[in-house]
């Protein structure tokens, strides 16, 4: 499903944030990919959605190389990606329905159809009760959850999440690793950058050093 | 097409809330930009009531012929037989004295001063059209006329309204340069009132591109601000320009009726109005598509 090959990434002004990468997903896995901060784990994962672009070698995503996209055909890949971001993302000006509602717009999908998908999504990660609720009211798991829930409405075949479980307390945090591992039993792909691998028993470990793959 | 019909429903009720959400600001904008349509538009209606007055007087260039007062019946007579053999005289209206006299008297203003003059004050006259309108012509055949015997005074009528044609044209492009500078002034207000939107609305065009939004979906909200700014300041202008028909009219009204015209100063008509509210809707967007350009470059 996703496949690194060779590849490289410099930001400018010369700095490697990861260099000569190969590593296959298959379909239906369980990655996690963890290193120090700055070992690159945020930028593989924003090659992934073409957010960056590689500077060497090519990333797959099902076949296609997404470095090469034209910008116009980039909203249709991310589409197909559900991403829940480090810095969540959430709109602060919107309720907690309408944060979760906003990619199916994206999407085009019928209003009707869309609302049902969004309060379907708000039970899997438990803010069914919160929906009229504005970002800020929630804590600090909630929000976290309100980031998923707004990754997987659209149903993503592949979910990407950059260190969904930092900053929770450690129950919180074993909270919504549940919820990664029942994507995971439905057959999403996964991709999740962490520092607690100990949350995601039976997951791949993708170990990243000063960008470069360990072990 | 349910779904594309409901997408720009969203977008217009965004823009709309946008708009609400900072009303003082919002009204003070659509205020500039209705001032601003308003000069155009002003001018527009001032130059249209004009086009009409010139149109309902008659544009065809006239000789008056005056005779003198003393002058007896037989020798206007005289003049009318030798007018209608005259060649390059078109056409011949008599106007007796009597006539003159009893529609000045009409007039309630003029009566009381014609009341207290002794006898008719004013003379036999002719008004001339001739088979050739252009100005020599017109001059040569006055010139002529000035020749024959007890004529006293005669008088070019075309000269005003070849002066007032010209001032019309004038006024037209007038209207047309301050259309265009205001237009692009338009553009330039719509411009940075969208680009502090879009700075405002950072995170959610940032958000929604990383969420698959396409730039269309992503510009609508902003294009709907933009004519809805356009579209509001075109109100504001239309209802300025229809207030100050009102409150013009009656002193112009007035002014007009001492040249023995009639005007009934009417706003801007629906052809006009159409225009205004469209431009202003159409500059409003256009600033937002270039303001937009910058933004939608990030990700
Ligand atoms: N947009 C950027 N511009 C320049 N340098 C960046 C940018 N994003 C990340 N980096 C650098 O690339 C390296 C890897 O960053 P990142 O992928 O965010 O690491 P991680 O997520 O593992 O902490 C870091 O040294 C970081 O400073
Ligand atoms: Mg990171």
């Amino acid at each position: 499903m996703i496949r690194f090959d060779r590849v490289s990434k410099r930001y400018p002004p010369g700095l490697d944030a990861l260099s000569d990468l190969s590593f296959e997903v298959t379909e239906r896995e369980m990655v996690i990919v963890s290193g120090h901060s700055g070992a690159g784990k945020s930028t593989l994962l924003k090659l992934i959605a073409a957010v960056e672009k590689p500077t060497g070698g090519a990333v797959l995503v099902g076949g296609q190389n997404v470095g090469g996209l034209a910008r116009s055909a980039l909203p249709f890949l991310r589409r197909r990606i559900g991403m829940v971001f480090q810095d969540q993302k959430l709109l602060f000006d919107r309720s907690v329905f309408d944060n979760v509602m906003l990619p199916l717009s994206i999407a085009g999908f019928p209003p009707k159809d869309a609302a049902m998908r969004v309060r379907a999504a708000l039970d899997k990660v438990g803010l069914a009760s919160r929906e009229k609720a504005l970002p800020v009211m929630l804590s600090g798991g909630e929000q976290q959850r309100l980031a998923i829930a707004r990754a997987v409405v659209n149903r993503p075949s592949l979910l990407l999440a950059d260190e969904p479980t930092a900053h929770l307390d450690s129950e919180t945090a074993a909270d919504v690793a549940r919820i990664f591992h029942e994507f995971h039993h439905v057959g999403v792909t996964l991709l999740i950058a962490t520092y607690a691998n100990e949350l995601f028993p039976g997951a791949r470990p993708l170990q990243l050093d000063h960008g470069r793959l360990v072990s | 097409m349910k779904v594309w019909l409901a997408h720009h429903q969203d977008a217009a009720l965004l823009a709309l809330r946008r708009l609400a959400a900072a009303p003082v600001n919002s009204l003070l904008s659509l205020l500039a930009i209705g001032v601003a349509l308003s000069l155009p538009a002003g001018g527009q209606m001032l130059l249209a009531n004009a086009l009409h007055l010139a149109g309902t007087t008659s544009a065809v260039p006239q000789i008056s012929i005056f005779m003198a007062s003393t002058a007896e019946r037989r020798a206007a007579a005289e003049i009318e037989s030798r007018l209608g053999k005259y060649g390059g005289v078109k056409q011949v209206q008599f106007l007796p004295r009597e006539e003159t006299l009893a529609r000045m008297k009409t007039n309630p203003g003029l009566r009381d001063v014609i009341e207290v003059l002794p006898g008719n004050p004013f003379p036999d006259a002719f008004v001339v059209t001739a088979t050739d309108d252009r100005p020599e012509a017109m001059e040569k055949l006055a010139v002529e006329f000035r020749q024959w015997p007890k004529v006293e005074h005669v008088q070019l009528d075309s000269a005003w309204v070849r002066r007032l044609d010209a001032l019309l044209r004038l006024g037209r492009t007038a209207v047309i340069l301050l259309g265009v500078l205001l237009g692009a002034g338009l553009i330039a207000i719509s411009f940075s009132l969208i680009r502090m939107q879009a700075l405002m609305h950072r995170a959610e065009i940032e958000v929604s591109q990383l969420l698959g939004a396409t730039d269309g979906f992503i510009r609508r909200p902003f294009l709907y601000y933009g004519v809805l700014l356009g579209l509001g300041g075109g109100i504001v202008a239309w209802v300025l320009v229809g207030a100050a028909a009102l409150w013009l009219r009656a002193p112009l009204g007035d002014l007009i009726r001492l040249y023995d015209l009639t005007l009934v100063l009417e706003a801007l008509d629906s052809r006009d109005s159409t225009m205004l509210l469209g431009f202003a809707a159409g500059l409003g967007w256009l600033g937002a598509m270039i303001s937009l350009r910058q933004h939608l470059r990030q990700y």
